[in-house]
């Protein structure tokens, strides 16, 4: 990151909303994703491109407990091939896939029958993925659905973008002390009203003038 | 059956100028095969089993053997060098999601006497896997496949201009290009580009059912719901996408170039219309 990045991140983390409102609104998406495609439980995972792995960030319904936080390799399994070519599949009858099965759902004790997913994409780069799971009773996923989801983890996407530069300037600040008195600032300046507010842009104008001499 | 590996190419025409035609050679391309008055599926691959053709799975690898996929001609995965070289080694670990040995199975079951093979661009690490998928199409378009099945894309626009011209010359070359289109608002390729066979689903149960699309970039539909296929560990699914509608195009393509070596991609591409259900192939 750039120096310039690194102040605007700074800013940014003083202004923007914290880790646990994006969690919120990546848990209300999986939530709204179970009920409209009446399914047992959906799911975002996301990539974490150090360690290379998939990790669950968000899970409503069965699993719920024992998924969040867990982690498996990226580039392997149903949603490695999804997060890998970008394309959402359509999957039923999962306890058949022995690698699911093994790698996720036994230790879990929780086993989809069938699995919707669809890759979380944010300009040129695949973020994760969304998952719908099992749909007792219903008829096999549809193409329409299928649209349906894709236009759902679009918007998803969005929100994970967010989290992920949230994180990002948190871990920056937590990394680097100097630039906190810049993000503190930002906050308070953010959280001035009226007069207040407008007579603190004016002393920071006056400052950076100063600074800048 | 007239000459597969060359596609019926009659070597004098290499000494012809690409950019024009004198009179003394124009008998010289005097085409192989005479087309039909009206072309049907019975002349397009009536017969065939797909002997002859070879087919090429570029994907996250087959696992061979399995009761519904059968031998493979070859099973290579592919990695990058330190000068950007393409490392093609033989796959010893097979498919790595499931996916490739889906795409095989669907071939199998309708060209089962196609030769298919195994390039593998998935697997080895998520990191610099656009360049891997580059890499392994690059290899495949060496190894002179007829049909190369790509159900998969990639949405970083750096790669968008070399994988066009490994799309271009790959239908130079008669490798037929057949690429899943993307079903979600975004740009991706090489499924755009009009030098391949682009594929998106249909909802009939019918595998040999495809329909031409009068409004592309997506150019035809092929079966894409409800399949079912061979899955790890010798099992079987039922599973959905134009990522399995792919493999039935890339099938059909196979039976054709196995009965009519001669095709070009163009000429193919000809064929498949004057096929589709929704054209000439309910007649």
């Amino acid at each position: 990151m750039s120096e310039k990045t690194e102040l605007q991140a700074a800013v940014a983390a003083g202004v923007i909303g914290s880790e646990e409102a994006f969690r919120g609104l990546l848990a209300a998406i999986v939530e709204v994703a179970r009920s409209i495609f009446g399914a047992r439980a959906s799911s975002i995972l996301l990539l974490d491109e150090e360690t290379e792995e998939l990790v669950f960030e968000a899970v409503v319904g069965e699993g719920e407990e024992e998924l969040l936080g867990m982690r498996f390799p990226a580039g392997k399994g149903i949603a490695g091939w999804v997060l890998a070519t970008r394309t959402p599949l359509v999957i039923e009858d999962v306890r058949e896939d022995p690698r699911f099965a093994t790698d996720v759902a036994e230790d879990t004790g929780y086993v989809p029958s069938g699995l919707m997913a669809a890759p979380l994409l944010h300009d040129e780069q695949s973020l994760g993925v969304l998952e719908v799971l099992d749909r007792p009773g219903a008829s096999l996923f549809s193409l329409q659905e299928m649209e349906l989801l894709g236009l759902f983890a679009n918007q998803a996407s969005i929100a994970v973008d967010l989290l992920q530069r949230a994180r990002k300037a948190s871990r920056l600040l937590d990394a680097d002390g100097e630039l906190q008195v810049v993000a503190r600032l930002a906050a308070a300046v953010d959280k001035l009203e009226d007069d207040r507010r407008e007579a603190g842009l004016r002393l920071l104008g006056e400052l950076a003038d100063t600074l800048g001499k | 059956m007239t000459d597969v590996a060359g596609h019926g190419w009659d070597a004098s025409h290499a000494a012809l100028p690409a950019w024009s035609l004198p009179k003394d050679a124009v008998e010289r391309i005097s085409l192989p095969s005479e087309w039909p008055e009206r072309v049907t599926r019975d002349w397009a691959w009536g017969g065939s089993t797909g002997e002859g053709a070879r087919v090429c799975i570029l994907d996250s690898g087959v696992e061979a053997g399995h009761p519904l996929v059968g031998g493979l001609e070859s099973a290579v995965t592919i990695s990058v060098g330190e000068n950007d070289e393409v490392i093609a080694e033989e796959d010893a670990e097979g498919d790595v999601s499931g996916h490739g040995t889906a795409c095989a199975g669907i071939v199998r079951a309708l060209a089962p006497g196609c030769s298919l093979s195994s390039v593998r661009v998935l697997g080895s690490s998520f990191t610099g896997s656009g360049g891997v998928l580059l890499a392994g199409l690059r290899y495949a378009i060496e190894q002179e496949f007829h049909v190369i099945n790509m159900s998969l894309s990639t949405t970083k626009k750096p790669f968008a201009g070399v994988l066009h011209e490994l799309a271009d010359s790959a239908y130079f070359k008669r490798s037929v290009l057949v690429a899943s289109a993307h079903n979600m608002p975004v740009e991706s390729y090489p499924w755009r580009f009009s030098s391949v066979i682009s594929v998106g689903s249909h909802e009939e149960p019918e595998p040999l059912a495809f329909f031409y699309n009068p409004s592309p970039p997506v150019e035809f539909f092929g079966r894409g719901v409800n399949v079912d296929v061979p899955w790890l560990g010798g099992r079987a699914l039922t599973v959905s996408g134009n990522s399995f509608a792919t493999p039935h195009m890339t099938a059909i393509c196979a039976l054709i170039l196995a009965k009519h070596p001669e095709l070009t991609p163009f000429q193919l591409k000809s064929v498949l219309y004057l096929t589709a259900t929704n054209v000439g192939g309910g007649r």
